[in-house]
């Protein structure tokens, strides 16, 4: 069995996850809601999921606690978390824009509003992921800084952002001044490609590894369980 | 009361909350009944869905304190989207947990309350005014004192409801309803269905009474009250009604959903 890529985003973005205990996994968006009730159904087996509205599921979604959005942001004050949010711009330090494009007094664009993107940033770990690479969301500067990044956090003690996975690749800030670093390619994808896509310069390792294959039973899983009316397609094309 | 009733108390400049969260249960009733009055210039404070969207089209903000405003089934707003795009209002862009702790903070009579939000992000660039606290004790962190969110009027929806003011939730999610009646100077409490107080204990348990009398200024009997939006367990969201708002152009949707007709 081949894994198409949007599988390979689907096993890119349940690794966030991985030894993750006993915390809520809060996706946005389809791909990375597959991926982390994959990692709770393998390698994440103490992991909370949400059914997206107030309750606590379990990975058949029966509903093991309550979740109203006042609990929700608990969890994320108590660092009992790690989501994985959307981006409408990204920079090269992990700063996150979903609130508007241009300028912010008369933006060009209105999108949603910085959300939870502020306190999340500052109190529990916070990936991005972004289904569709391109410069237009990779910019060398965001028009609004709603999740905070390496170089706006000032060193804030419980800031983390582990990973950025789009289409192409994952990303991490493994570097000495936490730029964004390219991690993994997916299969298919090239160094050049990512370059290409990407508004600002990444730090390129001289090997670049593959992000890993899925599992067959990873792969049944996703197939048979977790998505079976094939919706990652309609997110992830390819 | 009536829902026209309730908001011939509203008048012209108030600050406004409006509970529910995107699009559930949001109090539409009250709110197209506030959009038949000339009532305008209001701030509104809301993690905002429609109710944001109608009273930005029908040019009645002055300001809005939101987190966000989404359909949430349709991610972007597209009346608050026109309306911020042609800057016709002022905006306090607040992260979901600062609006959350400011609610708290009038509730409490607190003039502000320290939140680990905020710091590092541009919500301190665009909101010049708020001021940052650095904790007293040994570990000296510093957090953005999110200053109260005092309302003079608080306008939301609840499954049930008794004469006296007293609500009771039905659904999964309280969102701050509570907290929105607590910060208001007086609250508006329409409801699917007016009860008697002791029929209360039959509809659910004692943890879904969540307004209480004391912070309730009028209540109204609006089934439905919540459409289009979601108000479970009575009813969902009708995606179809909402799709309509979304595609339809204010004026035109205006003509119909103001008198009733549709939606």
């Amino acid at each position: 069995m081949t894994a198409t890529r949007a599988e390979y985003c689907v096993i890119a973005c349940a690794e966030a996850w991985r030894d993750a205990g006993e915390i809520l996994a809060s996706p946005m968006g389809l791909i990375p809601s597959v991926g982390a009730r994959l990692a709770r159904l393998t390698f994440a087996p103490d992991l909370l999921l949400t059914d997206g509205e107030a309750m606590i599921v379990d990975a058949e979604g029966t509903a093991e606690g309550w979740l109203p959005y006042r609990q929700h942001l608990a969890f994320v004050t108590g660092g009992r978390r790690h989501v994985m949010m959307g981006a409408g711009q990204i920079d090269r330090y992990g700063n996150q824009n979903i609130s508007c494009i241009g300028d912010w007094e008369r933006p060009k664009r209105q999108l949603l509003g910085v959300r939870g993107a502020p306190v999340n940033t500052l109190n529990n770990p916070t990936s991005y992921w972004v289904p569709k690479h391109s410069r237009r969301v990779f910019v060398e500067k965001v028009d609004m800084v709603c999740g905070v990044g390496y170089d706006h956090a000032a060193g804030a003690r419980h800031h983390r952002i582990p990973r950025v996975v789009s289409d192409l690749g994952v990303f991490d800030f493994a570097t000495p001044d936490h730029s964004m670093r390219l991690a993994s390619l997916h299969p298919g994808v090239t160094v050049e490609q990512v370059t290409q896509a990407t508004g600002f310069a990444l730090t390129i390792p001289s090997e670049v590894p593959c992000t890993r294959e899925p599992t067959p039973q990873e792969l049944k899983l996703i197939r048979e369980v977790l998505d079976p009316a094939g919706a990652r397609a309609r997110e992830v094309a390819v | 009361m009536t829902a026209d009733e309730a908001v011939s108390r509203l008048e012209s400049g108030m600050t406004l909350g409006i509970g529910g969260w995107g699009s559930r249960r949001k109090p539409m009733e009250l709110v197209r009944a506030l959009l038949r009055t000339g009532v305008t210039d209001l701030t509104v404070v809301s993690y905002g869905g429609p109710d944001v969207g109608m009273l930005a089209a029908a040019g009645r903000l002055r300001a809005l304190v939101a987190p966000f405003v989404t359909l949430d089934s349709i991610p972007l707003e597209p009346n608050y989207r026109a309306a911020r795009e042609s800057g016709a209002f002022d905006l306090t862009e607040i992260d979901e947990a600062m609006f959350m702790w400011g609610l708290h903070a009038a509730a409490n009579r607190l003039p502000f309350l320290p939140v680990r939000a905020g710091l590092g992000s541009d919500v301190m660039r665009v909101n010049p005014g708020l001021r940052t606290v650095t904790s007293p004790y040994d570990d000296g962190e510093t957090f953005v004192a999110v200053p109260a969110l005092r309302l003079d009027a608080a306008l939301v929806h609840v499954n049930r409801a008794d004469r006296r003011g007293n609500g009771q939730y039905l659904g999964p999610d309280p969102y701050f309803d509570d907290l929105f009646c607590e910060a208001a100077d007086a609250a508006y409490v329409s409801c699917e269905r007016i009860v008697e107080t002791a029929e209360f204990a039959k509809e659910g348990p004692p943890q879904s009474l969540l307004l209480k009398r004391h912070v309730v200024t009028g209540v109204v009997e609006a089934p439905g009250g919540a459409h289009f939006t979601s108000c479970v367990p009575d009813y969902g969201r009708d995606e179809d009604a909402q799709r309509a708002y979304a595609t339809t152009p204010w004026p035109e949707f205006a003509a119909q959903y103001l008198d009733g007709r549709t939606a």
